[in-house]
């Protein structure tokens, strides 16, 4: 026969910490270390002995807390006389365990609302048997095969008519197409081709463009002449080896 | 308190409450009878203060952003030998880490356990499994742990208007004691 003993079962060692703190009635700010340290590893070692699993975060803070001893144990005063102001070594943990406290506290108040929560009950909805009460509407009810084809009629129109649009692609004009014109033009009209009318009836200004870099090409290639009677008046384009052309319009300047 | 509206909205209202298991917030009602929602808010006040002046065995609870008709917690020792009690409580663990979540959320499961000083995962499993957390994403931190949130079943459980209803806590011994770790 195994002779048991309750003691208290604790969340974790920062809730065993709280309740040694409690217990002593000691201020958090001012742990007693040596005190608590040892009474937590007395309670380790009692856990120990009746079996109780203890996590290893149990042994961390049984660490944890040595180590802060130890550290208060050790002079403040260094060699040289020198005054070092030291942090508290207790001090982080009581960050922690203010921290922590404030949680419990308010797990606290959770375990109270979730009391006072679970004495008002609110409708539960069989959502599946509201369902089968209330089938939803059939989206397909009222069509008929008319409904149909008039939709599928409809959806052909709809095709046929963006057929109709088309894209048009721009006309794109090389300068080598635009030279090969105006020589086949110069071909035509020996008698000098008149600027004015290379340009009339062009509608895009990228041909325009090109049109007049065809001719700067072929008079830097040193292929025609250009020739302006009077200030201001039509340019007449020759072919450079065209003389005919050239001696005929001397003869009608 | 008389109002510009025909009598049966109230009544709709009602209706609406009643067929609802989950909380009906004023917008979807307004949104339903396509009513103002200031309209809506109005009649539900109407509502609740009837409730309360015929002693009706229900009320009008206002609770996670909408409302839901629910029965009066003094009458609870007889509902429970109606249908049977509730699931049972949360365990002191499950309870510490819920706190946790809801004032530090999204947080993740390193966090908890750096406040709890013990690890939490079987007390995350339990109130995951209650529905009262959700994941909320990823953090962008080493190992992209999972984030934690409250979700709107928690505020019922806790019967709680929004977060902003969680109780105030000490925020600047808080504040200092996150600072300072």
């Amino acid at each position: 026969m195994v002779y048991q003993v309750r003691i208290p079962v604790f969340e974790g060692p920062m809730d065993l910490l709280l309740h040694l703190l409690d217990k002593n009635e000691v201020d958090i700010y001012d742990i007693p270390i040596a005190l608590i340290s040892s009474q937590y590893i007395e309670y380790l070692s009692m856990a120990e002995e009746i079996d109780l699993e203890l996590t290893s975060e149990f042994l961390l803070m049984a660490c944890t807390l040595l180590s802060i001893k130890a550290r208060m144990l050790l002079p403040k005063r260094r060699p040289e006389g020198e005054e070092i102001l030291e942090d508290d070594p207790r001090m982080e943990l009581v960050q922690k365990i203010i921290e922590y406290k404030l949680y419990k506290d308010i797990a606290g108040d959770f375990r109270e609302r979730e009391l006072n929560q679970s004495k008002l009950f609110c409708r539960e909805i069989d959502e599946a048997g509201l369902l089968k009460q209330f089938p939803p509407a059939n989206p397909l009810g009222n069509v008929a095969i008319a409904d149909l084809l008039a939709a599928y009629g409809k959806v052909l129109r709809k095709i046929e008519r963006r057929r109709e649009v088309m894209s048009i692609a721009r006309e794109e004009i090389t300068l080598q197409d635009k030279i090969d014109e105006i020589i086949y033009a110069l071909a035509q009209n020996p008698g000098g081709l008149s600027f004015h009318k290379l340009f009339t009836g062009l509608t895009q200004r990228s041909e325009v463009i090109v049109t007049f870099l065809a001719l700067l090409e072929l008079s830097r290639r040193g292929l025609i002449l250009l020739r302006q009677n009077k200030l201001f008046g039509d340019i007449l384009i020759y072919f450079k080896d065209f003389k005919g052309g050239l001696e005929s319009a001397h003869t009608v300047s | 308190m008389p109002t510009l509206f025909p009598k049966d909205f109230k009544s709709v209202i009602e209706a609406l409450l009643f067929v609802s298991g989950e909380p009906l917030s004023a917008q979807q009602i307004s949104g339903i009878l396509d009513v103002d929602e200031q309209d809506v808010v109005v009649l539900l006040k109407e509502i609740k203060a009837d409730c309360e002046r015929e002693n009706r065995g229900f009320f009008l609870l206002e609770i996670a952003g909408g409302f839901i008709f629910s029965t009066r917690a003094e009458h609870a020792e007889y509902i429970e030998k109606l249908i049977k009690p509730r699931l049972n409580t949360l365990s002191q663990a499950a309870l510490e880490t819920l706190a946790i979540i809801s004032y530090h959320q999204p947080v993740t499961r390193s966090e908890i356990e750096e406040i709890r000083g013990v690890k939490c995962d079987s007390s995350l499993n339990t109130i995951m499994e209650r529905g009262l957390i959700d994941e909320a994403g990823r953090k962008e931190a080493p190992g992209r742990p999972i984030l934690y949130k409250t979700t709107s079943e928690f505020l019922k459980y806790m019967g709680l208007k929004s977060l902003d209803d969680l109780p105030k806590i000490k925020k600047d011994e808080l504040q200092e004691a996150v600072n300072e770790s």
